[in-house]
């Protein structure tokens, strides 16, 4: 246990400068885009020099990049995120709010994935080389070549516009004056179409580690002393064969968590699900700063802690993990 | 009445109809009485960042607030001087252009039981419209003091004369009234009101779950009699474009304004039972395409080659394909549908490419070897998809004349620095809006001396002094026959002179499911108060 807690504690300490280049990185990418809030503010509505003007000095905008980034990591230190321009509200309120959605979208898009691509991944490396794996490889190849919009785009049309049978926008129905159970299985249903569009591209990725991962494991030594003694089939390709190939799986769930962060733009935006990938695209296109830094900042924490869960299951999974002798 | 035209014919039918036999028209709603109750759901695209339309002007903000807090007047089909009052029940100008008088209607109170008098009419006008509103900051600035003899009566007193016809046309867009008793203390700016508008409106302002939806709530002390017929009214935000034509088959929405539907799904959508496509209802927020010019280049300062590029320009090309129909081919720079102001008798600019080739040579610009006689730097406006292919056609049309126009692609706020902050541009491509009078927002198109930085404005280095000298005169000039002719000679100076070059004007498209009833029965329809919408059971 000492071992898991020493790793907790060297990952969170190097935590701090990945933050740091984060925010700083990510202040001057959109510190070099042209054009600022009040730009993108008055292209929408119009209006002349003076309130342009007073606009800028409204919002500190009149101030040096370098004298915001201070009082921006400033207020930081404070753990204080600043206020929006474009919402005229507190960064962290609006975060709050956005990140339940995204989290609830990103979970269970990465459960449905992981669940089934593994499961698919060991009946196709079950028997590598026959009809099955085939058909399950390429099945799982023409979905990971599909576009998560265009996935989500034509289920919207079959299940939302011709069937009927689900919701094709928003996360809850509004202003149903649902709660408690009603509520959860409402939103339950809201759910199903953006998760499935998500999910089902990434499936094919665990898929395929995990059948090639399989692949590789049956060319052991230990599997072939398996079969000598006898042992069934099934229990070698469950209990010997797919446990074995579960490592490199667990690698590419840490990877793939930050990957789902970036799909959850386009998903989120084409099923009107008010979250954090949507936030940051607007963020972007109003040039608010603060915004942008706070969805940046949150998203950088979630993948890190991400990675930390995923390199202490890992230490748990794989004693050679975390003693110290690790390169 | 329902106005449901596809493209025309069916109104067209339904009107000779009528002159035949006009009991036999059940389909049309007409003996059927309004219905009252039930929710209306429509499509939002955007949440915008202050819902107060007397400080922001805009259609994004109408959308939402023009259902809650009300103008002096709104635009109207059959109304004298196609107005229709709401908040005043008249307005009369002084002869000598000092004054307006406004007459008020009684027994209005606001959201909040407080009732509506003058000093709310002068507080707005004071305070709001004319030191903070985009646009009332230009139409109201020798506003000076207004009077209020009882509570009834607003006299709206200016330092200089200005042109009765000009506020008259203002009133629908630039006068939504505030009420006094919530903005007298405290910054303007920072009022919550600002975010859960409180007016006079036919509904109330309920809840805004930001990137969810706006809710509004029936207004049950309106003084409209028996309005309004809804008891809801939800803005669902959709941002994705193709996900509004999908909520409206499924039925999860009921209408979607602002061609929230994208032009090339109309002719499918159209075809769906129960779903109408309705071109009218935004006559009075006519959208131009226009064909921006940095006149600081040494080429594009020379008459010869702005005709040359008119000339180049196949209107009805972009009217067929890029608007596919849904636009009318521009002559100058005020809309063929204004009833007002508009002349055809301007120059044209027939679609003529040896002409355009000729012109050029003339100009002393021949083709190089590889058939280019200059490049220009094209920065097609991101806002809609229209302007984004009329710049690729752009590009394509020049490139006939032997112009190299590259393409330049910007976001927003990208494409508002670059063109109207930094002239970092040859040609571009602008959306902008003609308000009901060329002094609101089209002359400072042309006009020069206006500081960098200034959206949809001349930031092409632009400067006529005969066009400049039109546009002063027509501000102080108080007969709206002779205001009338002032504009008709810019019209002719501009088209002349193409400081800019118009192609196209366009208004949205409205697609609803044909339960809605009245749909589009005003000029400005979807930014207006919807208290007479109803939904069929």
């Amino acid at each position: 246990m000492n071992r898991l807690l020493r790793l907790t504690r060297r990952r969170l300490w190097t935590a701090i400068p990945v933050l740091m280049i984060v925010v700083v990185g990510g202040f001057f990418m959109l510190e070099a885009a042209p054009g600022d809030a009040v730009d993108a503010y008055v292209g929408a509505i119009g209006g002349d020099a003076e309130l342009i003007e007073s606009l800028r000095r409204d919002w500190g905008l009149d101030q040096s990049p370098l004298h915001r980034l201070g009082l921006y990591l400033w207020s930081l230190a404070h753990l204080d995120l600043g206020m929006s321009v474009t919402f005229s509200r507190p960064v962290r309120d609006i975060i709050l709010e956005r990140l339940p959605n995204t989290l609830l979208l990103m979970g269970s898009a990465t459960a449905l994935s992981f669940a089934l691509g593994s499961l698919l991944g060991i009946v196709a490396g079950a028997r590598p080389g026959s009809l099955r794996d085939r058909t399950l490889s390429i099945a799982s190849l023409a979905l990971y070549a599909m576009p998560g919009f265009w996935l989500g785009l034509v289920l919207t049309v079959i299940f939302s516009v011709h069937l009927r049978w689900l919701p094709g926008s928003g996360i809850e129905t509004i202003a149903s004056g649902k709660t408690g159970l009603a509520r959860a299985l409402d939103i339950a249903r809201h759910l199903v179409l953006p998760v499935t569009s998500l999910g089902l591209v990434y499936l094919a990725l665990y898929l395929r580690v995990m059948r090639s991962a399989m692949a590789e494991v049956w060319r052991l030594d230990f599997v072939l002393a398996t079969r000598a003694r006898g042992v069934p089939r099934r229990r070698i390709v469950l209990r010997h064969v797919a446990r074995n190939a579960l490592l490199p799986l667990v690698t590419m769930l840490g990877v793939q968590a930050a990957a789902m962060l970036g799909g959850s733009v386009v998903v989120e935006t084409l099923f009107s699900v008010p979250g954090l990938g949507r936030l940051a695209q607007e963020a972007v296109s109003s040039r608010d700063t603060p915004l942008l830094l706070g969805v940046i900042l949150t998203s950088a924490v979630l993948v890190i802690l991400v990675n930390l869960a995923v390199d202490l299951l890992y230490a748990t999974l794989d004693p050679r993990v975390g003693t110290g002798g690790r390169t | 009445m329902t106005w449901s035209f596809r493209p025309n014919r069916r109104g067209f039918l339904a009107g000779t109809a009528g002159l035949l036999a006009s009991t036999a028209l059940p389909s049309l709603g007409l003996a059927q009485p309004p219905a009252h109750g039930g929710r209306l759901v429509v499509a939002a695209d955007s949440e915008p960042r202050n819902l107060n339309p007397a400080m922001v002007a805009s259609n994004g903000v109408f959308f939402v607030s023009s259902k809650i807090v009300e103008p002096l007047a709104e635009a109207s089909f059959e109304g004298e001087d196609g107005l229709a009052p709401r908040l005043a029940t008249s307005w009369e100008g002084s002869p000598d252009g000092l004054s307006v008088t406004f007459k008020l209607r009684e027994g209005v109170t606001w959201h909040d039981g407080t009732p509506f008098t003058s000093a709310d009419v002068a507080f707005s006008a004071l305070n709001v419209w004319k030191p903070l509103q985009n646009l009332g900051r230009v139409v109201f600035k020798d506003l000076e003091a207004v009077d209020t003899p009882d509570d009834h009566t607003a006299i709206l007193r200016f330092s200089k004369p200005t042109p009765f016809q000009l506020i008259r046309n203002a009133l629908p867009p630039l006068t939504a009234v505030l009420p006094k008793h919530l903005y007298e203390n405290g910054k303007i700016d920072d009022n919550p009101a600002n975010n859960a508008p409180i007016g006079t409106g036919p509904f109330r302002f309920a809840e805004h779950k930001p990137g969810e939806y706006y809710r509004l709530i029936r207004n049950d002390t309106y003084w409209g009699k028996d309005q309004p017929y809804l008891d809801e009214i939800i803005y669902r935000v959709l941002p994705d474009r193709a996900a509004a034509a999908g909520a409206l088959e499924s039925e999860e929405i009921h209408l979607a304004a602002f061609s929230a539907v994208p032009l090339a799904d109309l002719a499918r959508i159209s075809k769906v039972p129960g779903i109408e496509v309705v071109t009218r209802g935004y006559e009075a927020l006519t959208y131009q395409l226009v064909v921006e010019i940095n006149h600081r280049r040494k080429e594009l300062a020379d008459l010869k080659v702005r005709q040359a590029m008119a000339h180049a320009i196949d209107r009805k090309f972009v009217v067929d394909t890029i608007f596919l129909g849904y636009a009318t081919a521009s002559t100058g720079p005020v809309p063929v549908n204004d009833k007002q102001f508009y002349t055809p008798d301007v120059p044209q600019y027939p679609f003529d490419v040896d002409k355009a080739n000729a012109l050029l040579d003339e100009a002393g610009y021949p083709r190089g070897d590889n058939g280019v006689r200059f490049t220009l730097k094209l920065l097609p406006a991101p806002y809609f998809n229209e302007t984004r292919q009329f710049g690729d056609y752009l590009r394509q049309a020049l490139a006939k004349v032997g112009i190299d126009a590259q393409i330049v692609n910007n976001d927003a706020p990208a494409h508002m620095k670059a063109v109207y902050t930094d002239h970092d541009f040859d040609i571009a491509v602008a959306p902008p809006v003609f308000r009901g009078d060329p002094a609101i927002s089209t002359t400072i198109l042309v006009q020069s001396g206006i500081p960098d930085g200034v959206p949809f404005s001349n930031q092409g280095g632009y400067a006529n002094p005969e066009i400049d000298a039109v546009i002063a005169k027509a501000a102080e000039t108080l007969d709206p026959a002779e205001r009338i002719a002032l504009y008709k000679e810019f019209q002719r100076l501009v088209a002349a002179d193409l400081p800019l070059i118009n192609v196209a004007e366009w208004g949205f498209i409205t697609v609803a499911r044909s339960s809605v009833k009245n749909v589009s029965n005003n000029p400005r329809w979807a930014v207006s108060n919807w208290a007479d919408t109803w939904i069929e059971a």
